[in-house]
């Protein structure tokens, strides 16, 4: 894939005080508990982007607020987050403070009804010291319901015009983070839209940006490939140690491995079945691991550990896509290459979702949804290669300020449960030598 | 060596190739630059033999291992289960992949 452009600075982002920059200028409205939810919710409602009306065909006979524009030149984009537990857990306050800090939230609105046991004192004084337009609303201090809807509405209307004059500037791959996840898998998905997110990572890495690929998981049988491709020994050993970690986890979950059906697609074995998923991680080197809310702090390909430590306590490690989704983002993900055979139609708060389908079938089902049609591969009317190329194209002109089909859509998922993770071991991430641009406080 | 459009290769490292459709019995594949006629169907992703493997030969796939042939397998000849066996124990254990390092080394 030579033919790449070779211009770094080929994005457009919106600066932050941590020297990051963000690829969206979202304002994001997050409750604190659930009780909370749903006058976040109604605040969020008011500033909902209206579809694209179409015919039985499926036709647009009017235009969506969304279609076409770039996000540039539209209103900011009003999103939805928040944890529902009212007992404190530090997994979820870190991935709070990482996501109202992210680079693509440009202001943030807490809502919390007031007894709960998150700390938005300290969240909200993390979102002040980054420079960013913030509040808290109390909902028992604030007159209840619908006073505090009206209060939210009118400073997320204040907050939108402070970012809408905002202006992006030249933003470089190499300050670029990537994520990718699979969802709804089928026998194409290791064959088309996995490998070719493996060569669209390897360009985007050569040219210095990070990639985070996860899902230990369904990684069990590609520890020793991985510890193989690791940049130093320590760092491979933990990777052995982390898919082992995955292994007793799902175990204990009663989570199975190889399936019936997996042998009826065209898979033989266990390590087979896993490198279909391993197959989105491209060829680069890996060069750390980090867990949710680890920012990655060079360019590189990095693995996230999604399995909490300890003995399970809270369930499945991730209980959807999007309980993933939102980890990539809390590690600084400022977009995600989600690659389907079967048809998720998900999105996500903060960070655009690129929908790379790996079944042609699927595509021409759900082409609406679906950014790239990665199955074309099967019908040979392109190769990995050509596919691996139009991810990073799009990718890049997501970065430029194009939105993706699930953004159209309005769809903007987010779920954060319980968790537990001790922090990251010695050794598992490069020492950043030159880059000063992912360095977080 | 251009790849017959019919299969996909998806590592320069593999031996072996993936039907990108149901192939039937007696369709002529171009492998390698050699005629080979299919002794059995092949469904859209199932794996067929690049060159004549040896039993106990590795089998790679995205140019990692994906397992062992048991028996000797031929040019274009389907790669299964009847012929291919995992490396990483039957399905796997727990025993952190030591057996599977232990054979790799052997």
């Amino acid at each position: 894939m030579n033919e790449l452009p070779t211009d770094p600075a080929l994005l457009l982002g919106y600066p932050r005080s941590d020297g990051r920059k963000g690829i969206r200028n979202v304002v994001a409205v997050a409750y604190l508990v659930e009780c909370a939810h749903h006058v976040a919710r109604e605040i969020v409602a008011q500033f909902a982007p209206r579809l694209a009306e179409t015919d039985d065909d499926g036709a647009a006979v009017a235009e969506a607020d969304f279609d076409e524009i770039n996000v540039h030149d539209a209103a900011p984009d009003v999103h939805l987050i928040g944890f529902p537990g009212c007992y404190p857990n530090a997994y979820a306050q870190k991935m709070l403070s990482r996501i109202a800090t992210h680079p693509n939230v440009g202001a943030v609105l807490f809502v919390s009804l007031g007894c709960e046991s998150m700390d938005k004192h300290h969240l909200v004084e993390l979102v002040r010291e980054s420079g960013r337009p913030v509040e808290v609303l109390t909902i028992q201090e604030t007159g209840g319901t619908r006073s505090t809807i009206a209060r939210g509405v009118e400073w997320v209307r204040r907050a939108r015009r402070t970012l809408g004059a905002m202006r992006p500037v030249p933003m470089r791959l190499d300050e670029l983070i990537v994520g990718t996840v699979c969802g709804g898998s089928d026998s194409t998905s290791g064959i088309t839209a996995n490998p070719a997110v493996g060569r669209a990572f390897d360009a985007m890495i050569e040219r210095g940006a990070a990639c985070v690929f996860e899902e230990t998981g369904e990684l069990v049988g590609c520890e020793y490939h991985m510890k193989s491709r690791a940049a130093r020994p320590e760092l491979g050993d933990a990777i052995v140690a982390c898919v082992e970690k995955a292994a007793r986890y799902y175990t204990i979950m009663g989570h199975g491995s190889f399936a019936v059906g997996n042998a009826d697609g065209g898979l033989t074995t266990q390590e087979e079945k896993s490198l279909g998923a391993y197959a989105k991680s491209g060829a680069s080197p890996i060069v750390g691991i980090v867990k949710p809310g680890d920012i990655p702090p060079t360019g590189g390909l990095y693995l996230l550990d999604v399995v909490p430590d300890g003995e399970p306590r809270f369930g499945f490690p991730n209980i959807s896509d999007n309980a993933e989704i939102g980890e990539l983002i809390a590690c600084g993900c400022h977009l995600i290459l989600f690659t389907t055979g079967r048809g998720s139609v998900v999105g996500s708060a903060v960070s655009p979702v690129v929908k790379v389908c790996a079944n042609p079938a699927t595509y021409r089902n759900l082409s609406g949804d679906m950014d790239i049609d990665a199955g074309r591969i099967l019908e040979g009317r392109a190769s990995l290669d050509d596919v691996g190329r139009e991810i990073f194209d799009v990718t890049v002109a997501l970065g430029r300020g194009a939105r993706s089909k699930s953004e159209m859509l309005g769809h903007q998922e987010f779920i954060l449960t319980y968790k537990a993770f001790e922090p990251i071991g010695p050794g598992c991430l490069p020492i950043a030598s030159v880059s000063p641009v992912r360095v977080i406080a | 060596m251009t790849l017959d459009p019919r299969l996909l290769l998806l590592s320069a490292d593999d031996n072996c190739l993936i039907a990108a459709s149901t192939l039937a019995a007696g369709t002529v594949l171009e492998i390698e630059g050699e005629a080979v006629a299919l002794a059995s169907t092949i469904a859209l992703g199932h794996k067929l033999a690049r060159r004549a493997l040896a039993a106990g030969d590795k089998v790679l796939r995205y140019g990692a291992p994906i397992g062992h042939v048991t028996r000797a397998v031929a040019k274009g000849e389907h790669l299964h289960t009847h012929n291919l066996e995992s490396d990483y124990l039957p399905t796997y254990t727990f025993d952190a992949g030591h057996a599977y390092v232990g054979r790799d080394e052997t």
